[in-house]
């Protein structure tokens, strides 16, 4: 029986187990690391604020495995020989396969600061890291104060994780705005004042310097590059962003950029071996996509995509339109089809504003600015049908068709008040203006 | 994982004033039963304002000094909602006050056979007097704790839940109709009543089978002896079950009766929030719960069907309902429905089905046993017995004991999930025959697991959700907390038409067509 070994029980490992299982009775082994069950990495957060359990996290019971002949193997994976097929671990066991898929994530940039190894410097990424943050900052008399550096999406969270356990939290944003290279202005200016708002010490366009140690090795200061002050501090978050986590893979003669190559197939250099997920870098890029698409539905999908090949249906890997979302402290952002901000942004891309004036609720949508054709939409504060915003994108829709026909996208929950009318004033206006 | 509590939810000096406040009130409560004399109505309104107080209070302290949104912070640490000290304590002395409620009143001070009451009952006396003009009895005190916990403690879920319409008006729903419905009205009724009328005064909106009792011999009597305003009664609770509640399942699930009016789910959705997630999620325990639940059905169909039937008389020339009538059309009534059912939605039950099966094919037996058998005995019961078992076991046991004293360890709806037959019928119609579902958004789901965490029916939401499913379940009350509680805005209660209601494909969108179809194959 052909033994498919995948490294790495995230999403998109576990989705493509579980997709193999369905479609064939092949031996299916998934190693990890991090924990012996499948866990939900996106809900790190609320495990620390205390909304999950550990065992909440979980999408399926642990009997779950055994049932569907998934075998699951805890250990380190660190080196692969390729011509044997056989993994190495670091207990110095050994095991082969007939097919690997590496799954294997990311893990947090670091981009060699001085002072990033001290004890209480860390990323958000893995359970181990959660683990560490109850050490280093479980409540406001260990930690009185803590820094953050990099203004993403895992920031944002970390603040709100931190703040949530009345931990003072500093704010380092290199940026002159919250995230505003995916961004466009008015939202990511909205998202500035909501993190203010929750009484975060927001600070932008300041970057880390350096990260200064007490006599035991752990940090007490950080430096901000652009002002030369100095921040007492007793934990520091980096999360300026992740990269696959793939050192591992030096010397296996598998071909490696930032991420493992791969083509539209998932298929790397070397024959029955495949990466997908985090830690998967197509040699060209999908239409707008980046090579490397650190989100969680990619990784399904791929998972999805790769079961089929290796059941014997070769297929491309082809993700439909963008979508995304994530929650800025109380607003909940949806977005589909690109609207690019600072970084990126086409010529031909124009955008139309909307904001409420409670400020904690806009949209932005972006088209060409010949045709009027609709390229994507940016929600914060309301949220939007999936299946109708994709369907627009598809149909190529114009600007004014979809203004017109918001409201069959809106998702909100029953009885909540709609915006679609003064929405659809607010374009008026503004294509008014322009016209005259 | 082992997680530091860590002492960031501790209580501020002004939460502790205002729990102190609230214990304090319930400490005079507890002193009445000492029958101190210079206890006064004067004193029982102080002692409820400062419970109320504490609980407003609290609420508002908690609250509204934090933006609006979902702020569950620490629910998972607190000794209270985690199972801790607290939560254990809690209810220990909520199931110690139902037994007593249940089966020692006279602990509490009921006095009855021309003795007075004393004690707690004595206490409320007052208060009932203005209502109703009667002493208290220990259901009259019990009543107005139970109505001053869902309005409270529905304050605290208003200010918890203020930026969310849909649970706000469901507040104020349930709000309302324990106040007016389950409580007020029932006792004006009471106090319309004179030695020479005597309607049997009840909460309008409790049901049959929820109101097991309502068919029975002596309520029947006395509605039909008030006149046209007992037999309107009568009608209405017979149309109740047969149009209104069909039609308003229909319309809107189950959700209009469980998270907008009934006072079970009122008391749970409200004191009970804060142990929602207590609810056991496994696969094993929706097993146990629909076993338990449809035979609870079962019991209260028998049982109701042994109570008519032993008074009903057998000449059709003095009533032309007799025995054997009433069993036909009992019969004949649950065979259509299970043939209904069994024609049009069988490939949507699967193995539900069996179950289905199994439980018609026991009614019906014993139906045909009390047919054959005949007189007031089904196989070795008295209908009476049969009766009094059922209001023992599952109208004290279930309902009270174990479905609220247990709240601080099961979750707020054990009952309502595992026991409550009223929910059994309201569910069976909302899986087959309703327009209502939870949508959820295509590929938007990052499986965080919040919604799972947060229903308080034990149902594995993001199951479905990280599939792209609607979720369309017997046991949804459409509490909306879900919806509520997820970071992605993946799910959305509604009513729609019943085409496309049940996807049980694992439609993902963002996917490629060709692979969706793939996926999709069997
Ligand atoms: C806090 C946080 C919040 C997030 N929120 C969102 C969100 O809201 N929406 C979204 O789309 N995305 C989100 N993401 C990103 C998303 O979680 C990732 O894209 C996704 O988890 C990647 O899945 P994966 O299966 O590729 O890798 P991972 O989930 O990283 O799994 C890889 C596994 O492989 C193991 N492993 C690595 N190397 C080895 C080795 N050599 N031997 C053995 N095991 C190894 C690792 O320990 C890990 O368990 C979030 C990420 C984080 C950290
Ligand atoms: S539906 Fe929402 S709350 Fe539930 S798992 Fe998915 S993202 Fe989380
Ligand atoms: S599924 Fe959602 S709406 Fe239904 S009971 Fe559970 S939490 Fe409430």
């Amino acid at each position: 029986m052909e033994h498919v070994v995948i490294i790495g029980n995230g999403i998109s490992g576990v989705t493509a187990a579980r997709h193999i299982r369905k479609l064939s009775d092949k031996k299916i082994t998934l190693v990890s690391a991090e924990s012996d069950f499948f866990f939900s990495r996106t809900a790190l957060m609320y495990i620390y604020m205390g909304h999950m359990s550990f065992e909440n996290t979980k999408p399926y019971e642990d009997w779950f495995w055994k049932k569907n002949r998934i075998n699951l193997k805890k250990g380190f994976v660190n080196q692969i020989n390729t011509s044997s097929k056989t993994l190495h671990f670091s207990d110095g066991d050994t095991i082969t396969y007939d097919k690997l898929i590496i799954a294997t994530g990311s893990k947090p940039n670091k981009f060699g600061w001085p002072g990033q190894d001290l004890n209480g410097v860390q990323g958000l990424y893995s359970k181990q890291d959660l683990e560490n943050l109850e050490v280093y900052a479980p409540d406001n008399k260990t930690c009185k104060r803590a820094v953050i550096v990099g203004g993403g999406l895992i920031g944002v969270e970390l603040a709100e994780m931190l703040h949530s356990r009345d931990i003072p939290v500093t704010f380092l944003v290199r940026e002159s705005s919250f995230w505003n290279g995916v961004l466009p202005k008015g939202e990511s200016a909205m998202i500035n004042r909501e993190i203010q708002r929750n009484g975060i010490d927001l600070r932008l366009s300041s970057s880390l310097k350096e990260i200064l140690s007490d006599d035991k090795g752990k940090v007490k200061a950080i430096v901000i590059k652009e002002t030369n002050e100095e921040i007492p501090c007793d934990f520091v978050g980096l999360t300026a962003g992740v990269t696959p986590n793939i050192s591992f893979l030096k010397n296996s003669g598998i071909q490696i950029n930032k991420g493992v190559l791969v083509n539209r197939y998932l298929e790397t250099n070397m024959t029955d071996v495949y990466a997908i997920g985090d830690c998967a870098e197509q040699r060209d890029p999908i239409g707008n996509r980046k090579t490397i698409e650190a989100v969680w539905y990619t990784g399904r999908m791929m998972g999805e995509t790769i079961a089929q090949t290796i059941c014997g249906n070769r297929i491309p890997y082809k993700p439909g339109h963008w979508f995304n979302s994530a929650k800025f402290f109380d607003i909940e952002y949806q977005t589909y089809g690109w609207v690019h901000g600072k970084k990126g942004k086409p010529d031909y891309e124009q955008h139309f504003h909307w904001i409420h004036k409670d400020d904690n609720k806009c949209i932005t949508i972006a088209y060409h600015k010949d045709t009027q054709i609709f390229l994507g939409i940016n929600t914060f504060g309301v949220r939007l049908r999936h299946d109708i915003c994709d369907k627009w994108l598809t149909e190529k829709r114009t600007t004014d068709y979809v203004v017109q026909h918001l409201k069959q996208a809106n998702f909100d929950p029953e009885f909540y008040t709609h915006y679609e009318s003064d929405i659809q004033k607010a374009y008026q206006n503004t294509f008014q203006t322009i016209e005259s | 994982m082992s997680i530091a509590k860590p002492d960031a939810y501790k209580n501020s000096t002004r939460q502790k004033a205002l729990i102190a406040t609230g214990i304090i009130g319930l400490f005079v409560l507890v002193l009445s039963l000492f029958n101190f004399e210079s206890f006064s109505a004067l004193t029982l309104t102080a002692s409820l304002t400062l419970i109320v107080v504490s609980i407003c209070g609290f609420a508002a302290d908690r609250y509204l000094s934090k933006p609006a949104g979902i702020k569950n912070n620490g629910v998972w640490f607190k000794s209270i909602s985690s199972k801790g000290f607290y939560g254990w304590l809690t209810g220990l002395v909520l199931t110690l006050f139902y037994i007593v409620l249940y089966f020692y009143p006279h602990f509490l001070g009921l006095g009855g056979k021309g003795k007075a009451n004393s004690g707690l009952v004595a206490f409320f006396d007052p208060l009932s007097q203005l209502l109703n003009g009667n002493p208290a009895s220990q259901w009259f005190v019990y009543g107005t704790l139970y109505t001053i916990a869902i309005l409270a403690f529905g304050y605290k879920f208003l200010l918890k839940y203020r930026h969310n319409r849909y649970e706000r008006l469901r507040t104020y729903s349930v709000m309302f109709f324990q106040l007016a419905f389950a409580f007020l009205i029932p006792e004006f009724m009471a106090r319309l009543n004179s030695d020479s009328f005597s309607l049997p005064y009840y909460d309008l909106k409790n049901i049959w089978p929820l109101n097991y009792y309502n068919f029975e011999q002596y309520r029947v009597d006395s509605f039909i002896s008030a006149g046209d305003i007992g037999l309107a009664l009568l009608i209405f609770g017979v149309v109740s079950i047969f149009v209104i509640t069909p039609i308003l399942t229909y319309k809107y699930g189950k959700r209009w009766y469980c998270s907008w009016v009934c006072g079970c789910g009122g008391l749970a959705e409200t004191a009970g929030d804060p142990f929602r997630h207590l609810s056991d999620k496994r696969q094993m325990a929706w097993k146990i719960e629909r076993w338990v639940i449809h035979s609870v059905l079962v019991f209260v169909v028998l049982m109701t069907t042994a109570v008519i039937h032993s008074y009903l008389g057998d000449d059709t020339s003095t009533y032309w309902l007799t025995k054997g009538t009433f069993l036909i059309m009992v019969t004949g009534f649950l065979s259509l429905i299970f043939i209904l059912t069994m024609v049009f939605k069988r490939h949507e039950l699967g193995k539900d089905a069996r179950y289905g099966a199994i439980g018609y094919v026991v009614i019906i037996t014993a139906l045909i046993g009390m047919h054959y058998f005949s007189g007031s005995n089904l196989f070795l019961f008295e209908a009476e017995t049969l009766r009094s078992t059922y209001g023992f076991l599952i109208g004290a046991i279930f309902s009270g004991v174990i479905g609220t004293g247990f709240y601080p360890i099961f979750g707020s709806r054990v009952w309502c999930r595992f026991g409550c037959p009223m929910a059994a019928i309201l569910g069976f119609q909302q899986r087959l025959f309703s327009r209502f579902r939870i949508t959820t958004n295509g590929g938007q789901c990052i499986s965080c697991g919040n919604c799972s965490t947060y229903c308080e029916m034990g149902i594995d939401v993001r199951a479905y959700a990280q599939k792209g499913e609607n979720i369309v379940r017997s046991s949804c009350v459409g509490c909306g907390i879900c919806s509520a509680v997820c970071p992605r805005g993946v799910l959305k209660l509604e009513n729609n038409s019943i085409k496309g209601r049940i996807n049980p494909n694992e439609i993902l969108l963002g996917n490629d067509v060709d692979l969706m179809d793939l996926v999709n194959q069997k």
